[in-house]
């Protein structure tokens, strides 16, 4: 159970905060152009940062107590392949989604 | 159609595919939020006031872990610091317009709002800024009501979904989904290479701090790798 005398701290400073982060540069930075080697960072944000957020929680899921779990997995390898081939990424997450789903009903497991 | 009107829809169009998941996840946090002790009140004011699912999740399970309130707030704000990337990168193609839409704007930047923007100013690098901003709104208005709702109904809800769903893997498989199709140049696969690995190789780090060093070094990893391949023609 979560102590309500830490969430009232929490919720306003997280939600302030990840306005403050929001905000930072599209509040304040105005139209003047940025350096050539931040934009040339820039462009590889997403593909820097969103496969760190999930690649530990694929190989060592919470769900399953952090024991590495072959139906989710394939399910992110087969997402990330699909992804590849087709460009889709709703081709992707259906495909990610049906094998995840599949398998786990295949090993008659729950998925948490 | 005006261009704008025109730039709306395609916003809402690309963004819907993500409503699969935007759905799904909103009502998890829902049901995980109130199972962790939270009333539908305070469940809705978390979505809210923070409007960012993954971070709401770090928070909800370092608070049920009774983490200290700097460590909740830490972890949080970690999952959250990638968004200053995408407010940088926004920023040049917002600049010009007035401060309270840019305010605006700030609220509504999340995952969904970002990468479809991101992604069809690569298809249309001519739009003017007020067809870049109807696309970005566009997108929030296919993800974000859905959000507020399916958080609403998921707190509603509360104990009856079952936990045999697999919802815990929908964030992982959409993350991964958005991130394939942008792996076009050998600098993009090195970068998310680099991130995968680094992350695994760093997920002892406290308080989400592997993420942002393997997001740090995959990123000039990939600028570098480009840079290098320029200079040599």
């Amino acid at each position: 159970m979560i102590d309500k005398s830490t969430f009232w701290i929490v919720m306003p400073v997280l939600a302030a905060g990840t306005y403050a982060i929001r905000f930072s540069f599209l509040g304040t930075l105005g139209a003047r152009p940025l350096p050539g080697w931040l934009t040339r960072c820039l462009r590889y944000t997403a593909v820097a940062v969103l496969p760190a957020l999930v690649a530990p929680g694929v190989l060592w899921p919470a769900a399953t107590g952090g024991e590495t779990d072959p139906a989710r997995l394939a399910a992110a390898l087969v997402t990330l392949g699909v992804g590849l081939v087709t460009r889709s990424t709703m081709g992707a997450i259906l495909a990610g989604g049906v094998t995840l789903f599949a398998l786990l009903a295949l090993v008659g497991q729950s998925g948490a | 159609m005006s261009p704008i009107r025109k730039a709306f829809l395609r916003g809402v169009v690309s963004a819907l595919p993500m409503t699969v998941v935007v759905g799904p996840f909103a009502l998890l946090f829902g049901v995980v939020a109130t199972e962790a002790g939270l009333n539908v009140v305070e469940t809705m004011l978390f979505s809210v006031s923070v409007f960012a699912g993954a971070s709401q999740f770090a928070a909800l399970q370092t608070m049920q872990e009774n983490a200290p309130v700097l460590v909740v707030l830490a972890t949080a704000l970690a999952v959250n610091l990638r968004m200053v990337m995408y407010s940088v990168t926004l920023a040049p193609h917002f600049g010009e317009l007035p401060l309270r839409s840019r305010a605006l704007m700030a609220y509504f930047l999340v995952d969904q709002s970002f990468a479809t923007t991101v992604a069809e100013i690569d298809r249309n690098p001519a739009m003017t800024a007020m067809e870049k901003r109807a696309v970005f709104f566009g997108a929030v208005v296919a993800v974000a009501p859905l959000w507020f709702l399916a958080s609403l109904a998921g707190g509603l809800v509360g104990q009856a979904i079952p936990p045999d769903y697999a919802l815990d893997f929908a964030l992982p498989i959409t993350f991964l989904a958005m991130v394939a199709p942008m792996l076009r140049s050998l600098p993009h696969l090195v970068a998310a290479g680099v991130s995968i690995v680094l992350s695994l190789a760093l997920a002892g780090m406290p308080y989400g701090t592997g993420l942002l060093v393997a997001a740090a070094v995959a990123m000039a990893a990939g600028a570098g790798l480009e840079r290098w391949r320029e200079m040599r023609g």
